[in-house]
């Protein structure tokens, strides 16, 4: 600091620098941002690196055996003579456990995100967050390990009972509140106060009842079903949920406290409860970051090789029917890890090839997500700066 | 000075190459990637006791025959005898394959323990990985659907268990689950009341029951006699009767450490 201000002619002359010293100076300047652009662009070059010697060795595979059964097929049979390459069901185990563990990890980690910068007090915050980020740190082969070895067995002995738990837990709340809210919606436009606070009451006893019938037998019926293998898709979404959480927390918390203390003022100024500041002005100004924060949490899932290789039974085949996480599934990064030892390049191309166009695959799914939020933030930025 | 240095240097490694370079045989192995554990140990053990360096490889045992009869392997290792062809073709170009027994390879297919089953035949089991049977009670079980349990593809095990329970041109289906080892085959079937597996014979213990197969228990005893079906050979070839190191490679499964690491490896010493 003190150069700088030296360097301006109409300050004193104690601290102006001789010529020799500011060459030296602008040298080691220019070195340093060489230094960091090169690294920077190391970065860059590794990631084209990867893309150029994956394709390269994926490509050799598509000009063997055609795009048609690769995607179209699900009969997998690499060791056969001749091999049979049908990764759809592969495709679809990936995309499956993807999307299933998004549906657990997301709700529920932009709602911890919430209660962390928004409601809990401070105090509480600052040992909640680094406990919740420690989940990131436990290496995947545990989480595999007690996928395999203490969640699966639990599944199949107590699986509809477990099922029958988590839908009431999961769907009380949500019926109590839809049956109050209901109820108001209904009575609203009787005029008279004594008697719509009778009907209200009737009403809320009505649906209560109708609904508490509803949550019971599909209880019921949850508690009926037999799960035949633990490790299934269901098994691997609920593990890889835990893993993808500590991102998507993490981050939308971040995202949520960037968003200021000046607007969630105006928005209490404005007078606004609570809940309207957090759902009306916090999540719109901090959506760009939760997006992103969701699909690094699905990437990681996306990803995720040692826990899915342990626990999601590897069965090349889409379950039946096409929704049933109950049963045993593949994915493109477990069928990668899990077949490359055999596959060496000398003897068996396209059983070799095959797995780099699978490794292809996932490289440009995730460049394509990375690419759809990055358009995404981009764009909240501008209409959130007002341009 | 530094020449000097520099002669002196040559000289101690060029005196140093021909040391090394004593023993002067090498033998090279190719083939089964099933005998391959049992290969590498006897190679490392056998470059360990007697300074003669063994290299292995594991290209699948018909690329092992291939290498015996171009010359280009000293001993295949085949995890099945070699066929016709292959000895018409050695015959033609004027090699002799002897065929010396290293150890028996012998899969147990097994259930969970509290499974009523006892005992199957090689076709029932073969219809339950091919998915024409699906439920317990059409082999005599409860009434249950059965849990599929096979290994990756690049198993040897899964190999032998391909060739011979499955049989060959049939598939295993689809919707088998896959485990990447004995131990997590074990793992799951001893969890898994409705499982379906099969394991090297040396990794059946308490946790799971391994079941008759056409009326035979598996064991070592009735692996060694050949009576239980799901056990196999697994050979050396050589070309003609094996002399010199070779000879003393080819005797390892006879000798009281050579038993010691098949048995090590979960095989039944012949």
């Amino acid at each position: 600091m003190a150069e700088e201000r030296g360097g301006e002619r109409n300050r004193t002359n104690t601290f102006v620098v001789s010529s020799r010293k500011r060459t030296i100076q602008k040298a080691v300047n220019r070195a340093g941002e060489l230094l960091l652009l090169v690294l920077a662009s190391f970065v860059a070059v590794v990631v084209l690196f990867i893309f150029y010697f994956v394709a390269r060795d994926a490509i050799p595979f598509f000009e063997l055996r055609g795009f048609s059964e690769f995607f179209t097929t699900s009969e997998w049979y690499p060791a056969d003579e001749p091999g049979k390459f049908g990764a759809l069901s592969i495709i679809y185990g990936s995309l499956m456990v993807t999307l299933g563990s998004a549906m657990i990890a997301v709700p529920m980690g932009i709602a911890a995100a919430i209660c962390l910068s928004d409601i809990l007090p401070f105090s509480i915050r600052q040992y909640a967050k680094p406990v919740i980020e420690m989940l990131a740190a436990i290496p995947s082969v545990a989480f595999g390990f007690f996928a395999l070895v203490v969640f699966a067995p639990l599944l199949q002995d107590k699986g509809g009972a477990l099922l029958m738990w988590a839908w009431w837990i999961l769907a009380a709340p949500f019926t109590v509140l839809f049956v109050i809210v209901l109820s108001d919606l209904l009575t609203t436009r009787i005029k008279d106060p004594a008697r719509r606070k009778q009907l209200n009451l009737l009403s809320v006893l009505l649906f209560g009842l109708l609904s508490a019938g509803l949550l019971y037998r599909v209880g019921t019926l949850l508690h009926a079903i037999e799960i035949l293998t633990g490790t299934n898709a269901l098994n691997v979404s609920i593990i890889l949920s835990f893993m993808a959480l500590p991102t998507i927390v993490s981050v939308s918390e971040d995202a949520l406290q960037a968003v200021g203390r000046d607007i969630r003022e105006g928005s209490y100024a404005l007078g606004a409860t609570r809940a309207e500041t957090i759902v009306k002005t916090i999540l719109p100004a901090a959506s760009s970051g939760i997006l992103a924060a969701v699909i690094l949490g699905i990437m990681r899932s996306l990803g995720e090789t040692m826990v899915v290789w342990m626990a999601s039974g590897n069965s090349a085949h889409i379950p039946e029917p096409w929704f049933n996480y109950l049963e045993a599934i593949r994915t493109l990064t477990a069928t990668i890890a899990g077949d490359m030892g055999e596959a060496d390049q000398v003897t068996g191309s396209a059983r070799y090839h095959v797995l780099f166009a699978m490794g292809l695959l996932l490289l440009v799914i995730s460049f394509i997500c990375n690419l759809v939020s990055e358009r995404i933030v981009v764009r909240q930025r501008r209409i959130l700066s007002g341009q | 000075m530094i020449k000097k240095l520099l002669l002196l240097v040559a000289l101690l490694s060029f005196t140093a190459e021909a040391g090394s370079a004593a023993p002067v045989k090498t033998v090279v192995l190719d083939g089964s990637t099933t005998v391959g554990p049992v290969a590498k140990s006897f190679a490392a053990y056998f470059t360990r006791k007697y300074g003669v360096r063994v290299s292995v490889s594991e290209s699948g045992s018909g690329n092992g025959a291939k290498s015996l009869i171009n010359g280009s392997c000293t001993i295949a290792t085949l995890s099945r005898p070699m066929k016709d062809a292959e000895l018409a073709a050695a015959r033609k170009k004027g090699v002799n394959p002897v065929a010396t027994v290293v150890a028996m390879d012998g899969l147990a297919i097994v259930v969970h323990p509290s499974n009523p089953v006892r005992a199957m035949t090689k076709t029932q089991i073969s219809s339950i990985y091919n998915g024409r049977i699906t439920n317990w009670k059409q082999v005599g079980g409860p009434n249950a659907n059965i849990v599929v349990i096979q290994r990756e593809s690049n198993s040897g095990t899964a190999e032998s268990f391909r060739d011979l329970v499955v049989g060959k041109g049939v598939q295993i289906k689809g919707s088998a689950e896959t485990q990447s080892s004995n131990g997590s085959v074990k793992s799951r079937v001893s969890s898994t009341p409705t499982a379906i597996g099969y394991l090297g014979l040396g990794f059946v213990d308490r946790s799971v029951k391994a079941v008759a197969v056409n009326g035979v228990m598996p064991d070592v005893k009735t692996v060694r006699s050949g009576s239980y079906p799901v056990a196999r050979p697994l050979y050396f070839y050589t070309n003609g009767q094996p002399t010199g190191v070779v000879k003393q490679f080819v005797d390892l499964p006879k000798t009281a450490d050579g038993k010691g690491m098949i048995s090590e490896l979960g095989f039944v010493n012949r």
